[in-house]
């Protein structure tokens, strides 16, 4: 890794630091990492192959393209979604609660690739029901269903996200809102929620990481996403190289994410470092 | 010191997980890889069992050159990387001679060509296989197939879909996702004659184009392997006289799968 | 056509014993990767929470790495590449040699390193909540440090990141499933098999789901019981 390198090249002259056992085994690992990031950039220097990149460079920004888009209305639906789960899991209804927890508990219990096989290939033998009511044409894109799927998944999680950082806020804060005479949806609005989503920033984040690396899977039902393209790819040229490259996009997509995310945080909790 | 120690020794155990063999000249088993989602070719039956022509062929290899068989299920899209990482000794899973494939792997000489074939619901508006015909249909083939090659430079009107194999866009098919389908002409018959298969028909055989279908399914062994290609290649001859193709070609269909020699 | 009873009993006729060996094998392959995710994770937190920079650097990368690559991927990677490396790595020493890294061990090291870069975090926060003074407590009593880890920290550790922990465990058996794209013959990939085979796809992934929710249930049991015992080992 350059960055290791340069890491370490940039670091002030040790004053007159002994070389510990555990400073042998981090120069060793962290040597070992440069080794590694040498290694890969040699493999893709070496095995540079002109032809098979300009071939597969704008299938690959397509299948980008395909994975944000997914994520992106996934998240949107799934949001929307949340809201209801989360007041119905909050709600003193005891079978509106058991409702919403049932759904939340099968959606986080079981794969995400079951849940899609589930929806694509499953409801997909449905064919004649779904004709009946018109959601044939929904049900027939590998596309749609793989959406339907991711919604519904990340809407569970959310749903706890958003319920977790309600929660998060101290009864105080309701009782001294409802003091004032507003009304619950005012609180929820003007008190509750600003707290909350300091809180719930970064799960939200999270879950949208994890969404961009789970949509790796809608690969296997007929969605071309960056995944599917790599997969394309390896299987016409059987150059390991396909794979490194969908990493390195994949990586660099998760760590600016990341990124963004811990610098909308620092900015929004700067009133609380003080 | 005790941390590096206990790493060593996890390492270790990882290391011994994968075993490690020599394969010298006294051994005498071959290792197969198949995929087992491809009747009547091979398939696994619902004990798990593997069947079919290239089962067929494969053991009947073997007993030719005399060497145990040991048949792997692998997922058609990593049949060549498993190959090539040694999982296994030679692919017998019907897979095409092409160009493509030979940069990476070598080939027997054919031990079967059939030509491929589009098949469609019964009520379909499709009249051939041409470009024009297709225009505007969607179409299933299997990735990393001679049929999704062809497709894809062939069918440029057509949505084309890949699948991981053709087990799951016959059922696409028969589900009603799919306008068409593109595959092997003896894998689509044999579909045929199931219960899902009864929605459906053929269209018509697409005439092979050499430079994308190639001269037929071969058996495909690691580069440089040739003293093992040199054996499969005189057991095939072998069985083509002995009337043993035959006897196996008769239990699967009623033509000769094998086409003009070449 | 056979009722779905059929389908669904023991025996040739039947699926339900071909997906019940995918349960053992689902079940077998977290519980291998556990072990091997929890020290990896440990090791990798020792390293990210020590004052030596380069340790820490090197901590830092590894869970970047795998906390960033999606998890299809890794096995992907680890399948392949882990394999054809090996072999270059062996046939410099014996040409002859051949090894073979069969596709649950390619599952075990790509799941176990996902599962130890997410734990890394959890021990690196449990860490975090331990107070200074529990070593240096440790210490003046004359421990060594490796005995105030394993005496005064790991106790405390153990039962701080026990949560974060358990919540990785059922995330680790949903993973699993990701593991029938290389061939293994998990629960996923068995109910698959049979999907295709009988055309009741609806039916078959319904009850992989199933399983795969009741193994969840199992687990929390369990975990429950886990941290019952633990919280009152702290009350004594």
């Amino acid at each position: 890794m350059t960055m290791a390198q340069s890491a370490v090249a940039e670091a002030p002259p040790p004053p007159v630091r002994r070389w510990t056992r555990q400073r042998i085994v981090g120069h060793a690992l962290v040597g070992l990492w440069a080794l590694a990031g040498l290694g890969l950039v040699y493999f893709l220097i070496s095995g540079w192959n002109p032809p098979l990149f300009e071939r597969w460079a704008p299938a690959y920004l397509s299948g980008l393209g395909v994975t944000l888009k997914l994520v992106l209305i996934s998240s949107v639906v799934g949001a929307l979604l949340s809201l209801p789960v989360a007041y119905a899991r909050m709600s003193r209804n005891r079978f509106l609660s058991a409702l919403a927890y049932g759904y939340v508990y099968f959606f986080r219990g079981t794969p995400l690739l079951a849940q899609t096989f589930l929806i694509y290939y499953g409801l997909g033998s449905f064919r004649p029901q779904l004709q009946a009511v018109g959601l044939w044409d929904f049900f027939r894109e590998g596309f749609n269903c793989a959406v339907l799927a991711f919604s519904l998944n990340t809407a569970a999680y959310q749903a706890e996200i958003l319920r977790g950082a309600i929660q998060s806020v101290p009864r105080g804060q309701w009782e001294a809102g409802a003091a004032l005479g507003l009304h619950r949806l005012q609180i929820l609005r003007k008190i509750i929620l600003p707290q909350a989503l300091i809180v719930a920033l970064r799960p939200y984040g999270n879950e949208i990481i994890l969404m961009i690396k789970a949509s790796a899977i809608v690969a296997l039902v007929t969605v071309l996403d960056l995944m599917g393209q790599t997969r394309l790819a390896f299987s016409r040229s059987f150059d390991y190289q396909t794979y490194i490259w969908a990493a390195l996009i994949y990586l660099a997509l998760v760590e600016s994410l990341r990124h963004g995310v811990e610098w909308i945080e620092r900015r929004i909790t700067r009133h609380l470092i003080r | 010191m005790r941390i590096t120690k206990r790493i060593a020794l996890a390492i270790s155990a990882i290391a011994f997980a994968a075993s490690i063999g020599a394969a010298g000249a006294q051994e005498q088993v071959v290792r197969i890889g198949t995929e087992g989602a491809y009747p009547p070719f091979n398939n696994l039956t619902a004990d798990g069992k593997l069947e079919g022509f290239d089962i067929d062929i494969a053991n009947a290899l073997c007993e030719e050159m005399k060497v145990k068989c040991e048949f792997v299920t692998q997922d058609w899209d990593g049949m060549i990387p498993a190959l090539q990482a040694g999982k296994f000794d030679a692919i017998i899973a019907s897979m095409s001679i092409t160009d493509e494939r030979k940069k990476k792997v070598d080939f027997t000489n054919k031990y079967y060509n059939t030509p491929p074939a589009i098949v469609a619901p019964k009520d379909t508006d499709i009249k051939g296989v041409t470009k024009e015909d297709l225009a505007g249909k969607t179409l299933g083939v299997a990735t990393s197939t001679t049929h999704y090659n062809y497709s894809e430079k062939t069918y440029t009107d057509s949505e084309i879909k890949g699948y991981p194999s053709s087990q799951e866009f016959l059922l696409d098919l028969a589900n009603g996702r799919l306008d068409a389908a593109n595959d092997d002409i003896s894998v689509i018959e044999e579909w045929l004659k199931t219960p899902d298969g009864q929605c459906c028909k053929i269209v018509g055989a697409v005439k092979p184009v050499p430079e994308i279908h190639g001269p037929g399914a071969g058996i495909a062994i690691r580069k440089g392997e040739t003293e093992l290609a040199d054996k499969f290649n005189a057991a095939i001859d072998a069985i083509r006289k002995n009337g043993k193709y035959k006897q196996i070609n008769d239990k699967y269909f009623t033509y000769d799968v094998y086409g003009g020699e070449s | 056509m056979p009722s779905k009873w059929t389908l669904l009993s023991w025996g040739p006729e039947g699926w339900l014993d071909d997906i019940f060996q995918g349960v053992f094998i689902t079940v077998s392959l977290a519980a291998a990767t556990l072990p091997l995710g929890l020290a990896i994770g440990f090791f990798v937190a020792l390293a990210k929470k020590s004052e030596e920079p380069s340790l820490k650097l090197a901590g830092d990368i590894y869970t970047t790495i795998f906390r960033g690559l999606p998890e299809l991927l890794t096995l992907f990677l680890v399948y392949y590449g882990a394999q054809i490396g090996l072999q270059n790595v062996i046939r410099l020493f014996r040409p002859e040699a051949s090894v073979e890294v069969n596709s649950f061990v390619s599952g075990m090291v790509a799941l176990g390193v996902v599962f130890s870069s997410y734990a890394s975090e959890v021990f690196l926060s449990a860490f975090r909540a331990i107070p200074r003074g529990q070593y240096e407590g440790g210490y003046s009593i004359g421990l060594s440090r490796g005995q105030t880890m394993r005496l005064v920290i790991m106790p405390q550790l153990i039962r701080v990141a026990l949560p974060g922990l358990a919540n990785l465990w059922l995330i680790l058996l949903k993973d699993t499933a990701l593991v029938s794209a290389i061939g293994l013959s998990d629960i996923l990939r068995q109910s698959g098999i049979a999907a295709r085979v009988t055309r009741e796809a609806f039916l078959f992934f319904g009850v992989a789901s199933l399983l795969y929710l009741v193994l969840a249930i199992i687990s929390s049991v369990g975990i429950r019981a886990v941290e019952r015992a633990v919280s009152q080992s702290e009350a004594r």
